[in-house]
């Protein structure tokens, strides 16, 4: 058994985060809600005790997170955003389509909001949904985000009689600099779930001597450990759902028979999150506020900047768990449906701790594979026996990979830019920043992800999203462009293509061109790619009804794609929302002509 | 650590790296040229003491090993030092500053300079080396040495941690010092000279704070052996360390 530190629950109470129930005052019309067109956002320090030891965050209108801003869909709205930080600031409408020079990125969109000033976003919302907003920057860790709701103009696609946002966070009593610097000098500095002589014990009863030695022998060979899921974990995080840490509760309510409607935000610096309702059944019906045909999961994972709208409808006059339990299982963030406030149910165990395979380094596996690796592995096979069809699938787009070494090949009617995985493994081996090629990434589009595939439960898969309506856009694509997501985990080193975001140029588009981004994600970690500015069509087997998205949570060892109408001129920020490793230069400018 | 500044100018000095793009447009619309600024050109500053530590057998001695870098990514200055005390003397006190390059995914390279400062005459030394983690997890290090009066030298360093539980872990290290020449005023032969050897059992508190128990041997060789014996010490030596292993 793995022995693992304990993360850290939280106070019951604390003087920023009383259990306030946010989501409760967002059908109450309590005063965290703001609504109408005109707002005034305020970014400052606020003292704040999460775990028991006193820490400066950096909250919006002195909360955290900031307040929920309903828009409606239409409305030209007025935010005037003052900076009362000690450094320069802003605001990103995370998902929203507007003018270049409204997103808040600074040194992209504007200058940024230097300390003391006010800058006034002003822009039409042309859309509707669940959305969130947040600093594009280390201050988004310490509390710079909050939730956006837009109301449809022509009324929602799904009655529901409670409306409550969850916002998924996490929550450090070290500072980011603090963090990175410790990931810098040791790399596994958080994982507390590495393998030891008691996980060889274990493994060698369970698989035999030969083949854990030789599994040993296949990941040291590497230098790569498989047990590495998050990069910052439970030791020092703890999970925050709208604000409150899993002992504070936080509670919505609700009567015997009504429809639940839940915006899933997450909006954690690291975290990925798998989240379930135990006796409950969860109608998925938005993501990444576009409408989906529902689907009912008892559990879905969901990547930093992405979001999901459910529905459930709770019969009995009983507590329900909400369970958010991080993709390592280092911790978890936990909330509470009920009748009436005060109530609580059973909070389940976590599952085990997942094991990358040789599948989530981009190589073959199966017969003739290193099919021991992932066999082997403690605990749960993620794949054994799961997704098999969908992982030798052909790629569809495979047979683009241009012969040629130059920027751009055509093949047939589409240009493409970019490397196939034999160029890359030419050019980038021994690259200080890269320490794994995919030579073989598959379409995993229709797994749930290491350590949710045949865990028992229904679990959202990206091939379950479908939109209700076909693609805005039917024109093919005139340009490919294959972006490598690469890393060197050793040195805490997080790049596109090898090259760091400091000495890339930027991805060019002309104005209207129509572009599949292919992505190839080298590393053994998951990454949420998320594109400013302008739509991001999955290509997920749903043809034209492939659902609109603008954060992409791409598997270790993964070749995936969307395409993309360059419809929005301007400089926009393309990264992993992993916000280290965007920091880190895992990130590259779109620019729109 | 407090990274971002330090020592920049140093580094940018050293690295020939080109100061990041800085000069914003006066418009509240950036240039063109404007970038973000990301941590990704970061400098971080880190030291280690691998060893500080007691070692206790016929005679007893202080020991301690360490190293520290300032730099990026890509380009560091790195600062190794370690020493003997005992009796009052310092021995075996190599002294190293380098330049730092890392030149593949898993390794450094280093150029600098070494001084023996200890209590026997100094001795100054151009320093190349390599460092970095092997296959199967084994951090390695080689250094060759060469002084001005043509005497060479080499060190061939190597550790492994071996988890027990997440927390307690056993460290098998060697270090193994060779010469060309001998160097009598410094108690050196020709050769292998030295093998230090240790096998320490830590248990991190915290990952930057963690007591050891162990032992360790210390044998010397060749010439460098018959200037201890000559000396009346003893050329063998398993002893029982305690210590701390911290960094920051």
């Amino acid at each position: 058994m793995v022995t693992r530190r304990q993360f850290v629950q939280g106070l019951t109470a604390s003087a920023a985060l009383a259990g306030m129930p946010l989501g409760a005052a967002l059908a109450g019309g309590a005063p965290q809600v703001l609504t109408g067109t005109d707002f005034k956002l305020e970014l400052a320090p606020m003292p704040v005790n999460i775990t028991g030891r006193p820490r400066t965050a950096t909250a919006i209108n002195g909360t955290i997170p900031g307040p929920i801003l309903r828009w409606r869909e239409g409305d030209t709205v007025t935010l005037a955003v003052t900076n009362r930080l000690p450094f320069t600031s802003s605001i990103h409408w995370h998902g929203i389509r507007l003018p270049t020079g409204m997103d808040g990125v600074p040194g992209l969109s504007f200058k940024g909001i230097a300390a003391g000033e006010t800058f006034t976003y002003r822009f039409r919302v042309p859309q509707s949904g669940t959305y969130w907003y947040h600093a594009h920057g280390p201050e988004e860790q310490t509390g710079v985000y909050g939730s956006i709701v837009i109301d449809p103009k022509g009324g929602f696609a799904q009655r529901f009689d409670r409306d409550y946002v969850v916002v998924l966070s996490d929550w450090s009593d070290e500072t980011p600099t603090q963090i990175i610097s410790n990931l810098k000098f040791q790399s596994d500095y958080y994982n507390y779930g590495r393998r030891t002589v008691g996980t060889f014990v274990d493994d060698t009863k369970r698989e035999g001597l030969g083949p854990t030695v030789s599994d040993r022998l296949l990941w040291g060979n590497m230098r790569m450990a498989p047990t590495d899921i998050l990069d910052v974990t439970g030791a020092t995080y703890t999970y925050l759902l709208n604000g409150a840490p899993p002992a504070a509760n936080w509670t919505a309510l609700f009567k015997p028979g009504e429809r639940v409607r839940l915006r899933f935000i997450d909006a954690g610096t690291m975290s990925i999150f798998d989240i379930r309702i135990p006796g409950l059944p969860m109608t998925v019906i938005q993501t990444d506020g576009n409408d989906i045909i529902p689907v009912t999961a008892d559990e879905f994972r969901i990547g930093p900047g992405e979001t999901y709208d459910v529905i459930v409808e709770p019969r009995d006059a009983r507590a329900y768990t909400i369970f958010v339990q991080s993709q390592d299982r280092s911790g978890f963030a936990r909330g509470t449906l009920a009748p009436r406030a005060g109530m609580a149910a059973e909070i389940p165990p976590m599952d085990p701790r997942p094991l990358r395979t040789m599948a989530d380094m981009g190589m073959q596996h199966g017969p003739g594979g290193h099919g021991s690796a992932s066999t082997s592995a403690t605990g749960n096979d993620p794949h054994a026996g799961n997704g098999g069809a969908a992982q030798s699938a052909p790629d569809p787009h495979a047979g683009h990979a241009m012969p040629g070494s130059g920027p751009a090949a055509m093949t047939g009617s589409i240009a493409v830019v970019g490397m196939t995985p034999e160029q890359a493994a030419a050019r980038l081996s021994g690259n200080v920043a890269v320490d794994n090629i995919a030579m073989a990434p598959m379409n995993r589009l229709g797994e749930a992800g290491g350590g949710l595939d045949g865990n028992g439960r229904r679990v959202l898969r990206y091939t379950d999203l479908r939109r209700p309506i076909p693609a805005n856009d039917p024109r093919p694509p005139t340009k490919e462009i294959i972006v490598h997501l690469t890393g060197n985990m050793e040195r805490f080193m997080w790049s596109i293509d090898g090259i760091k975001f400091s000495q890339a140029a930027p991805i060019v588009l002309q104005r209207n061109e129509r572009v599949r981004f292919t992505i190839i994600n080298d590393t053994m970690m998951d990454h949420p790619m998320h594109l400013h500015g302008v739509w991001s069509e999955l290509e997920n087997g749903q043809g034209e009804h492939r659902p609109y998205k603008h954060t992409i949570l791409v598997k270790p060892g993964e070749r995936l794609s969307y395409l993309v109408t360059a419809d929005e001129p301007g400089r926009w920020a393309f990264h992993c929302h992993l916000l280290y490793h965007m920091e880190l230069g895992m990130m590259r400018e779109v620019r729109i002509l | 650590m407090k990274t971002h500044a330090l020592a920049l100018g140093t580094m940018l000095a050293v690295a020939g790296l080109s100061t990041p793009a800085g000069a914003q447009a006066s418009a509240t619309q950036p240039a063109a040229h404007d970038k973000p600024h990301l941590l990704d050109q970061s400098v971080y500053f880190h030291g280690i003491f691998n060893q500080l530590e007691g070692r206790f057998g016929e005679t007893s001695s202080f020991r301690w090993s360490g190293e520290s870098w300032v730099g990026t990514d890509e380009n560091k200055i790195w600062l190794r030092t370690e020493g003997r005390v005992e009796g009052g003397q310092v021995d075996d006190g190599i002294q190293e500053l380098f330049y730092a390059r890392s030149i593949s995914t898993y390794f450094n390279a280093l150029v600098g300079a070494r001084y023996d400062l200890d209590s026997q005459p100094g001795r100054g030394w151009g320093a190349i080396g390599i460092e970095g983690l092997a296959p199967q997890f084994f951090r390695v290090g080689v250094t060759g040495y060469v002084s001005g009066d043509g005497h060479l030298g080499a060190k061939l360093e190597g550790s492994y941690d071996f988890l027990f539980t997440q927390r307690l872990i056993l460290q098998p290290q060697f270090e193994m010092n060779f010469y060309t020449k001998d160097d009598p005023t410094r108690g050196i032969g020709a050769g292998l000279s030295e093998l230090d050897v240790g096998l320490r059992l830590r248990y991190e508190i915290t990952r930057q704070f963690a007591p050891y128990i162990g032992v360790t041997y210390l044998g010397k060789f060749g010439n460098t052996a018959n200037y201890v014996l000559q000396s009346g010490g003893n050329p063998n030596e398993v002893r029982f360390v305690t210590g701390v292993r911290a960094w920051f």
